[in-house]
């Protein structure tokens, strides 16, 4: 029940995104026939044609309820700008963007269980913070221009710009990486001084478990139930912070996809974007609420017949 | 490591010292100078001296000077008005827009709150970029359009802690005993709802700004914002990745002062919010 539940509710969330992304289109101004055109040949008969092809004349509520049906099916519409469908104009560039976030997902996730971990001395932890903090607050551009300027312009380690090979990936990756692992650790290190004084700690020190197995085996794997909460949040993080890095970097993606569609107001596409993206934090916040169901039990509805405390 | 028991949890946590949040005061009260009289504090941004391209950090220029021989440090100062007015109109859109909402949420019954909520939870499924992005694509590049992206985008976040501390208010003894009152329903949200729903919001805000401003800058890093020449941070810092190779200064050091800022805003409001977590409405 409670299941079927949170799953109605995503697909509550994912249609109210998508009509507010489409009422985002309805308020552009300029008629669409325009922004189809662009620089092209403007003549009373070739826009009578535009509006034949995309069935401009329609009502708007119908126009509505075709962009819903048909972006229920995957189909996103076509670019102004390209003449492709807006789904093969993403699935081409997703690639570098996925490959991109991944690493920065993993990498950010590996730095902040050790940082985690290993800080738990006062001195550690006082460094640990203040690392936390500034990469928190620094502009993800600058850290990406910081780090080209020492590794590619000054040690001449990696390539300045480009999406070729592994040697390309590293920069972005630790750019993207670090303000993620800033947030995460922070998140980690709460819940791991919460944990340390749950009564289930004292149980296992009484067992004479050392402090790094109460550590590592009893607190932390209590404080990542919350840090589970936060992927739909790091998702966000990388998908956004990706059209910037990818920017800083000169790769190809996703980002620079959506840039110049944003210059060219080619909405198709930033619709397109928007929209996935949106569809991609609601279906991993959604796994991530089912998720917990099954890691704890806790938060499971009671059974019927109460069988004792 | 000793025992963990006999210490309870607040204890553990550090504190950041008193000398790290006067600092970042301090920084705060300079930048809310530069903000309101630049001309106190720096020349003209615009002046270019040709003669004085791309000069590193000097006695005389102390951020040195970019490419057409303006001063970073002038640039930088003049700049901090943008910045602030963005990330400040952003954040009071935000703050209002999330308190009517969460208050609305809070007080309506089943359906409505129901309702609202969900659009609180359509509204942050969009990354924050992507979002501002939509909205540029939409009204063109420019202030407003960043002031109002950033100011929607960042709205859920206020609307669900006022809709939950809306809550907790309704079921108070002093709300309960003004309905006894037979008070109106304005009056009773007014005096009483309202003024204790607050409690809050001025640290989230403060806290709120910062990231208001790191997307600012990253938006107008992409040019979506204010257009060259004027000071904004973030358009100063993409200007200035041209010529990395030759003057890390031009870019590096105007970020500095967008990170310190940030970093004072967080370091001041998780101190506010210290001094005044445990105060129950």
């Amino acid at each position: 029940m409670i299941v079927v539940r949170r799953l109605l509710t995503g697909l509550v969330v994912l249609w109210a995104a998508a009509t507010a992304a489409y009422l985002a289109l309805l308020a552009a101004p300029g008629s669409t026939v325009d922004s189809i055109i662009g620089d092209g040949a403007d003549t009373p008969l070739i826009r009578a044609q535009i509006i034949q092809e995309w069935g401009l004349d329609r009502p708007a509520v119908v126009q509505y309820l075709d962009y819903l049906w048909r972006a229920a099916q995957g189909d996103l519409g076509r670019s102004y700008l390209l003449q492709r469908p807006v789904r093969e104009v993403i699935a081409d560039q997703i690639g570098p963007t996925l490959t991109l976030a991944v690493a920065a997902a993993l990498l950010g996730a590996l730095l902040a269980l050790t940082l985690a971990v290993t800080t738990r001395r006062p001195w550690a932890r006082r460094v640990s913070s203040t690392f936390e903090l500034v990469v928190v607050s620094t502009p993800p551009f600058l850290i990406g221009i910081v780090l080209l300027s020492i590794f590619s312009f000054s040690l001449g380690w990696f390539p300045v710009s480009g999406g070729q090979g592994f040697a390309s990936l590293v920069l972005p990756a630790v750019t993207l990486a670090l303000p993620v692992a800033g947030v995460l650790t922070q998140v980690l290190r709460d819940g791991i001084d919460r944990a340390m004084d749950e009564p289930f700690v004292v149980t296992a020190r009484a067992r004479g478990l050392g402090e790094r197995a109460v550590l590592v085996r009893h607190a932390l794997r209590h404080a990542l139930l919350p840090a589970v909460t936060l992927t739909g949040w790091l998702f966000g993080i990388l998908l956004g912070g990706a059209v910037i890095i990818e920017t800083v970097f000169g790769r190809p993606g996703l980002g620079q996809v959506t840039l110049q569609a944003v210059n060219s107001a080619d909405m198709p596409v930033v619709l397109a974007v928007v929209v996935f993206s949106a569809f991609v934090y609601v279906v991993i916040n959604t796994l991530a609420d089912l998720s917990y169901l099954l890691i704890d039990p806790r938060l499971r509805p009671a059974p019927a017949t109460p069988t004792g405390a | 490591m000793a025992l963990a028991l006999d210490r309870p949890l607040s204890v553990r946590l550090r504190r950041p010292s008193g000398a790290g949040v006067f600092a970042a005061a301090g920084f705060l009260a300079l930048a809310l100078v530069a903000a309101v009289l630049p001309g106190l504090l720096a020349g003209d941004p615009l002046a270019a001296d040709p003669l004085h391209v791309l000069e590193g950090p000097s006695a005389a220029h102390w951020f040195g000077t970019d490419q057409l021989g303006r001063d970073v440090l002038d640039r930088v100062v003049h700049g901090a008005r943008h910045s602030l007015l963005i990330g400040v109109v952003a954040t009071l859109i935000a703050v209002t827009a999330g308190l009517l909402l969460g208050l609305l949420a809070g007080l309506t019954h089943k359906y409505a709150d129901e309702a609202l909520s969900r659009s609180f939870d359509a509204l942050s499924a969009f990354p924050l970029l992507l979002l501002a992005l939509l909205f540029v694509a939409v009204a063109g590049p420019g202030t407003v359009g960043l002031v109002v992206a950033i100011g929607i985008a960042t709205m859920p976040h206020y609307a669900r802690v006022v809709r939950s501390q809306t809550f907790v208010v309704r079921q108070a003894h002093y709300v309960t005993q003004a309905v006894a009152f037979g008070h109106s329903r304005t009056r009773l949200v007014l005096r009483h709802v309202l003024p204790n729903v607050l409690g809050p919001i001025p640290v989230l805000a403060v806290i709120g700004l910062g990231e208001a401003i790191l997307a600012a800058a990253g938006l107008s890093f992409l040019g979506m914002g204010p257009q060259p020449p004027s000071p904004e941070w973030g358009a100063m810092l993409s200007e200035g990745r041209g010529y990395l190779s030759v003057a890390w200064w031009t870019t590096v050091l105007p970020g500095v002062v967008v990170t310190l800022l940030v970093i004072s805003l967080t370091v001041v409001g998780r101190h506010l919010q210290r001094r005044f977590e445990g105060r129950h409405p």
